[in-house]
């Protein structure tokens, strides 16, 4: 039976099988889970393209941090509260 | 409003009843109780010109459903077309007669989503309800094979008065077979199931202890499972927005080809649904007679018409509404407002002993 997952600093995310982040000309950047549809705009595609279980929510938010010049605590607190919301939901995996 | 001439936002998603044949014989069946036979079923290219013309359209997500999907040979390759077109594939199965090789071969061909029906937590019941003995068994050995494959799992649970009881034990069922959502969706009353309305109909008590139950399931497995719940409708005040509003959200292929804004929508009479045989996906949702008729709110009556949740719940169900009133455009009785509200707890009181009537038997 599986645990609630806590979402830290040191997880690493990734999208199961079954929740695909895609594309389409209709409707933008799309998180496609089961019976479900996420819009998924702007920085949270951004974020979504890096969930593939390699990275740190750290090391994202210290990429991030340069690459738009924008305070790295306000990032990383902003990149937990997206992907705890899709761990709440059955959404998102982390990398052991 | 229905908006007309190419300004029609797509649809997300697609069921596709590939086909009306099934092992099981559920009471509450939505398919349609004239069932479509063999012969008139779509070939697997014409489903795969379908898949494909879906995606160009934008559609997100099929939902590969029945009848039994399984029953068609074909299931793995209509599989494998709507994947490689970019489409998130969703299958909806009974389980029974599908074998760790078959959901092997399935996620071989890219499927991303299995959603396996359960009848009861009690298999003796739950076998008793779908009229086939021994299915309970399968479903639970599938669960375990689409878990060991990987696979997203959802169980899904039609609930009425022979199991609502046995909402929490349903769920906990649902978790201990790996699934990382549940569906508890109480039955809607069309085709078979209006047909066995007496004897699937929950009491009031009974239905609103389920949904506080529900409340309480959330909170003790929040973060576990997800527990997606479709109220008991005839108990509401306001009307569920059907389909998320007609020809809006969502369409529907039957297994010989017709396309239609919901799985019941055949039951209103008048409507002129378009084949897949004749005309291509994309024409038929934008310009198809069925789905402009009650698209948008340009079709409502009063009290809907000046209503402040006509964008909302679009009047309810259409189904419904034609069901308990015999006019398809009047407000969906289950909403307050209607004047034909008092007729919906009446007919929900009709109770009593019946036996079921078994879909397809």
């Amino acid at each position: 039976m599986s645990e609630a997952i806590k979402i830290t600093p040191e997880s690493k995310p990734m999208l199961p099988r079954g929740v695909r982040l895609t594309e389409n000309p209709q409707q933008g950047w799309v998180l496609v889970a089961p019976e479900r549809v996420f819009k998924a705009d702007g920085i949270a595609s951004v974020i979504l393209k890096r969930c593939d279980g390699s990275v740190t929510i750290g090391q994202m938010a210290d990429e991030f941090a340069a690459a738009y010049n924008a305070p790295r605590d306000r990032i990383l607190s902003d990149i937990i509260s997206l992907l705890q919301t899709l761990a709440d939901k059955r959404l998102l995996d982390v990398a052991p | 409003m229905s908006g007309h001439g190419g300004t029609i936002a797509p649809p997300l998603g697609l069921l596709a009843e590939l086909t009306h044949r099934c092992p099981l014989a559920c009471p509450y069946c939505s398919n349609p109780l004239e069932l479509e036979a063999r012969t008139t079923e779509l070939d697997t290219k014409t489903w795969s010109r379908v898949m494909r013309e879906a995606a160009q359209m934008g559609v997100l997500q099929i939902h590969l459903s029945g009848g039994e999907p399984a029953s068609r040979r074909d299931l793995e390759e209509i599989t494998r077309v709507a994947h490689d077109s970019g489409l998130y594939t969703n299958l909806i199965t009974s389980a029974v007669g599908v074998n760790a090789a078959r959901m092997q071969a399935l996620a071989n061909a890219g499927l991303d989503h299995v959603q396996i029906s359960i009848q009861d937590s009690v298999p003796k019941e739950a076998d008793r309800v779908a009229g086939y003995e021994g299915g309970y068994r399968q479903k639970v050995a599938l669960a375990h094979e689409a878990t060991r494959l990987g696979l997203r799992l959802t169980i899904n649970a039609v609930i009425h008065k022979h199991n609502i009881g046995r909402v929490a034990e349903m769920v906990a069922l649902a978790v201990s077979l790996g699934a990382q959502r549940v569906e508890i969706a109480h039955v809607q009353y069309y085709g078979w199931a209006l047909k066995n309305r007496a004897a699937l109909m929950p009491s009031r008590a009974d239905a609103e202890a389920a949904v506080a139950k529900i409340e309480a399931l959330r909170r003790e497995y929040q973060g576990r499972i997800v527990i997606d719940a479709v109220t008991p409708d005839y108990y509401a005040r306001l009307p569920k927005a059907c389909m998320g509003g007609w020809g809006r959200r969502s369409l529907n292929v039957t297994p010989s080809g017709r396309v239609l804004p919901c799985h019941a929508a055949e039951t209103i009479p008048g409507l002129e649904f378009w084949s897949v045989r004749d005309h291509p996906l994309g024409e038929i949702w934008e310009r198809s007679p069925a789905f402009t008729a009650f698209r948008g709110t340009s079709w409502m009556k009063e009290p809907c018409a000046s209503c402040i949740h006509r964008e909302r719940d679009f009047g309810g169900c259409r189904c419904q509404a034609f069901a308990m009133t015999g006019d398809a455009r009047v407000a969906d009785p289950v909403c307050h407002l209607s004047p034909d509200h008092g007729r919906v707890a009446e007919l929900a009181a009709t109770d009593g002993e019946q036996a079921f009537a078994y879909r397809g038997r």
